[in-house]
């Protein structure tokens, strides 16, 4: 059971929180202009880091609020988490093993 | 005066050097890795093969599944496949020389909602016309095939029904493993063990070798059956896959007298048991939400799943759970297997089994041979192409494959 630290709650027990995947995917700026590759990458391609991991939670059984974290895929520690927005200035954490974006 | 120790038992395989290059190098010394170079060997005639395996020999999923072996998938690309898969068991024993316990012991799918009893009936009606053994069972049908499954309404969710296929067991994985790399030695392929690939060697778009931690290998062609870790193996050579890897637990019993006499999953409640030979309980968990690879997930999951379990069967409240443990799953979107060519020339790549890749095993090797031997898939794994993330036609096995296994 991981300790989640909700940035809205604090620390609670992961079993109140769904999981919502990579974060920062964002739907394309010009559908019209994606071929059927480009659609596939945007719908079935996602990062899957062995490390470092940029993801969304959503706190379902506290705040009900959406958040992001990095979070590390294999020690399953929580590096730190920050309320839902755009991508920060300068991208993720520099921490973050995972690479940039690249799904439009 | 002691008495001399035993004779160590006569060794399965053999553990070469890797030689300086072979015609196809498999990366994944796992169930599907070795099924893949067994039927290399033993029906296209490609016997100059090496499987690299990071670890050691069937340590990963292979020997950490529950050991399921069923085929009433709904939708036909998925019937046909895992279908072929059955009839492979059924042959296997004989083929391998090797007695790995396969059982024949049935499935019971339960219902226990309208809406499981119509996607039941359904299925039943699919499998039929796809040649897949299938029957529908009604409550007291189910509790003659497994009596010590509690089919009255005095729990949260009662038994509807269940959907049976008689032709389902189980098998011993381990002895699998070894039957397979028994042979696949027997017919000159080289297992090497503890040889991690660390890289592609490539001629402008086609791969001819890989990198490994103990050397370079030249390949004329190169299969990836690296299950949770296909991201990163194929991340190596340039190719992205449409994977998510899970971690996925299971857990056994201690040793009872023989009261299981079938295998019974329940997607609605989630559990899924059956009774090893040796007579330990061995249930198998839902994956964990988030992206993992620690071999490892929260207890909250083992913990939902004994109380399914407990409902179901009163008697396994006496029951305690010996071990836990956990694997890393490779699943995709559309909970089926992708069997494919990729963008890159010469290298091949079989992964997503998701959460039941064990009864793929058979046929995932007979395909995936067939597959990197002709530069073109199989009719069978046709459907489980890359390309089916860009044309649309996915394979939804959601209902069939979501999560028991």
């Amino acid at each position: 059971m991981m300790l989640i630290p909700c940035p809205h709650c604090g620390p609670r027990n992961e079993t109140e929180f769904a999981y919502g995947g990579q974060a920062h995917v964002s739907y394309p700026e010009d559908p019209h202009a994606l071929d059927d590759a480009a659609w596939a990458r945007h719908l079935f391609y996602r990062e899957n880091p062995k490390g470092l991991f940029a993801e969304r939670w959503v706190h379902s059984a506290g705040c009900r609020r959406w958040f992001n974290a990095v979070r590390n895929t294999i020690t399953y520690e929580v590096q730190s988490v920050e309320p839902i927005g755009p991508r920060p200035p300068g991208g993720r954490p520099a921490e973050s093993t995972t690479s940039e974006g690249g799904h439009a | 005066m002691a008495v001399p120790p035993p004779e160590h038992p006569e060794f399965l395989w053999r553990n070469p050097e890797p030689k300086s290059s072979y015609d196809v190098v498999i990366v994944g010394g796992g169930g599907h890795g070795l099924t893949t170079a067994y039927y290399l060997a033993a029906h296209h005639g490609i016997t100059n093969v090496a499987v690299v395996e990071r670890g050691w020999l069937a340590g990963g999923n292979m020997a950490r599944n529950t050991a399921i072996i069923r085929s009433n998938y709904l939708w036909d690309e998925s019937a046909a496949i895992y279908e072929q898969s059955l009839k492979l068991w059924e042959q296997l024993p004989e083929e391998l020389d090797y007695d790995f316990l396969f059982s024949q012991r049935g499935v019971l799918n339960l219902a226990h909602t309208l809406g499981d009893v119509r996607e039941s009936r359904r299925r039943v009606e699919a499998n039929r016309l796809n040649g897949v053994d299938a029957e529908w069972l009604t409550p007291e049908e189910v509790e003659e095939v497994c009596p010590i499954i509690n089919t009255g309404d005095d729990i949260r969710y009662p038994i509807m029904g269940a959907t049976y296929q008689p032709r389902a067991g189980i098998a011993k994985h381990d002895h699998v493993a070894w039957a397979l790399a028994r042979r696949c030695d027997e017919l000159g392929v080289d297992l090497i063990q503890n040889c991690e690939v660390t890289g592609f060697v490539k001629d402008g778009e086609r791969v001819v070798g890989v990198e490994t931690t103990q050397g370079r290998i030249h390949a004329g062609k190169v299969g990836l059956a690296a299950a949770g870790h296909s991201s990163q193996v194929a991340e190596m050579a340039g190719v992205q896959l449409p994977i998510q890897s899970h971690p996925l637990q299971a857990l056994v019993s201690e040793l009872f007298e023989p009261v299981h006499p079938t295998v019974v999953m329940s997607n609605h409640v989630h559990v899924y048991v059956s009774q090893a030979h040796k007579g330990e309980l061995v249930l198998g968990a839902g994956i964990d939400q988030y992206v993992g690879y620690g071999q490892r997930g929260g207890f909250h999951v083992i913990e939902d799943q004994m109380a399914a379990a407990v409902e179901l069967f009163p008697m396994f409240g006496r029951a305690h759970v010996l071990r836990t443990w956990g694997g890393v799953v490779d699943t995709t979107l559309d909970a089926s297997p992708i069997i494919s060519k990729t963008p890159v020339d010469q290298l091949y790549v079989n992964c997503g089994w998701g959460t039941g890749g064990f009864k793929g095993t058979p046929a995932s090797g007979m395909t995936f041979a067939h597959t990197i031997a002709h530069d073109e898939p199989h009719p069978l794994n046709v459907p489980f192409s890359l390309e089916r993330f860009e044309t649309g036609f996915l394979i939804d096995e959601h209902g069939a494959a979501g999560v028991a296994h």
